[in-house]
């Protein structure tokens, strides 16, 4: 993996009128992570996707080296194929092939669910596939929008387990999330709370 | 669904009017271009909504796949999706209406230009409208205002005697075409804020 590093400088959101945050600094290098905390509604999920260049800033500047990958709440799944196909469709955009495919589910434990179509999944088995078609991709920066949410006990392990391979792998990580998420070294940027 | 309810039109329409054939043959094409431009409106809501819903159109903006592009890809898939069958289904549609042969070629060849521009239309006016409740009611409103140069042209371009028509359809058909990737697009980018 290329050198990959993130830098938030003063970064600002105002979201329908309203500024939801301000004066976010953040300076990231390979293997590094960061975790946004803060209560429902404070700009979590805003901050990720400022980060990914969905959202354009209010204030301040996001520069990067190396491929983004986004998390977010929405698997972006094709709902009527098998789950191995749907994570391919993506893995031929990225220039992957069946290894990364394989790589991701097995990741995740979904191996086993490779032919189910994506519409039978429940809410934590896609989870677990948008992690895995993230964990599939080359990117070196992964965008989590609360990558605990529904997962089980060894699914949180394996998440877990994931970060730790993809930083040691020069990669870096920010998520975002109001549940513990065990990352060794994490900033924590606080956004709302008292404000 | 699009080809299915433009037959279900041409089917009906003769039921409608009656088999005299100097009437069905005056008002045949007429009939099959305003068929083809509601069928044209049937899979609005499903074009650009469901992708955007789905986080998709999210996941190509981060691999930096820029708006426009994906606005051409659906473009080109919805062509594919109903211009052709729709000129095949003209085929038995104008059997049905006793369209004159000679007529037939021109509906043809007017409906390959005119699906082109009413597929980039569809797919503008479904991304103008992806973010909101109730949606394809005003898509509907949206379109069709937009669509009626193409079809008084493609209707027009019927004419045996004069080319004149034919010229304008094709012009309206490419204003549409050159238009909407962009306007798509930035309708695209409008819904992420």
């Amino acid at each position: 993996m290329t050198a990959s590093s993130l830098i938030l400088d003063g970064l600002g959101c105002i979201r329908g009128g309203r500024v939801l945050f301000k004066g976010v600094d953040l300076s990231l290098d390979a293997g590094d992570a960061a975790v946004a905390t803060g209560p429902n509604g404070a700009g979590k999920t805003s901050l990720l996707r400022l980060i990914a260049g969905l959202l354009t800033p209010g204030a301040g500047s996001v520069t990067h080296q190396g491929a983004i990958a986004f998390a977010g709440m929405e698997p972006a799944l094709d709902r009527d194929v098998a789950l191995a196909k749907a994570l391919a469709y993506w893995a031929r955009i990225d220039g992957g092939g069946a290894g990364d495919i394989a790589r991701g589910l097995d990741a995740m434990a979904l191996t086993k669910l490779a032919e189910v179509p994506v519409r039978m999944l429940s809410a934590g088995q896609l989870k677990r596939a948008t992690l895995a078609r993230t964990i599939a991709g080359p990117a070196a920066i992964w965008l989590l929008d609360e990558p605990g949410n529904g997962l089980d006990r060894d699914a949180q392990a394996r998440l877990e387990a994931a970060i730790a391979a993809h930083r040691a792998a020069g990669g870096i990580v920010v998520a975002a999330t109001h549940q513990p998420l065990a990352m060794d070294g994490a900033v924590e940027i606080a956004i709302g709370g008292a404000a | 669904m699009p080809v299915i309810f433009f037959l279900l039109v041409a089917t009906l329409f003769p039921f409608a009017i009656g088999p005299d054939p100097t009437i069905l043959d005056r008002v045949g094409g007429g009939v099959l271009w305003t068929a083809a431009l509601l069928a044209a409106l049937l899979p609005i809501d499903r074009l650009v909504a469901p992708d955007a819903e789905a986080g998709v159109l999210d996941q190509y903006a981060v691999r930096g796949i820029s708006e426009e592009a994906v606005a051409v890809a659906k473009i080109g898939a919805h062509w594919l999706g109903f211009g052709p069958p729709l000129m095949l289904a003209a085929l038995p549609a104008s059997a049905l209406l006793g369209v004159a042969p000679e007529m037939l070629g021109r509906l043809e060849a007017g409906l390959a230009l005119g699906t082109l521009g009413l597929a980039s239309l569809a797919v503008t006016v479904s991304a103008l409208v992806a973010g909101l409740r109730g949606g394809s009611a005003l898509a509907g409103l949206l379109m069709l205002p937009l669509a009626v140069p193409v079809l008084i042209f493609g209707a027009g371009a019927l004419d045996p005697i004069q080319n004149g028509g034919f010229y304008l359809l094709a012009a309206s058909a490419l204003v549409l075409l050159a238009a909407g990737p962009f306007a798509a697009g930035a309708a695209i980018r409008a819904l992420r804020d």
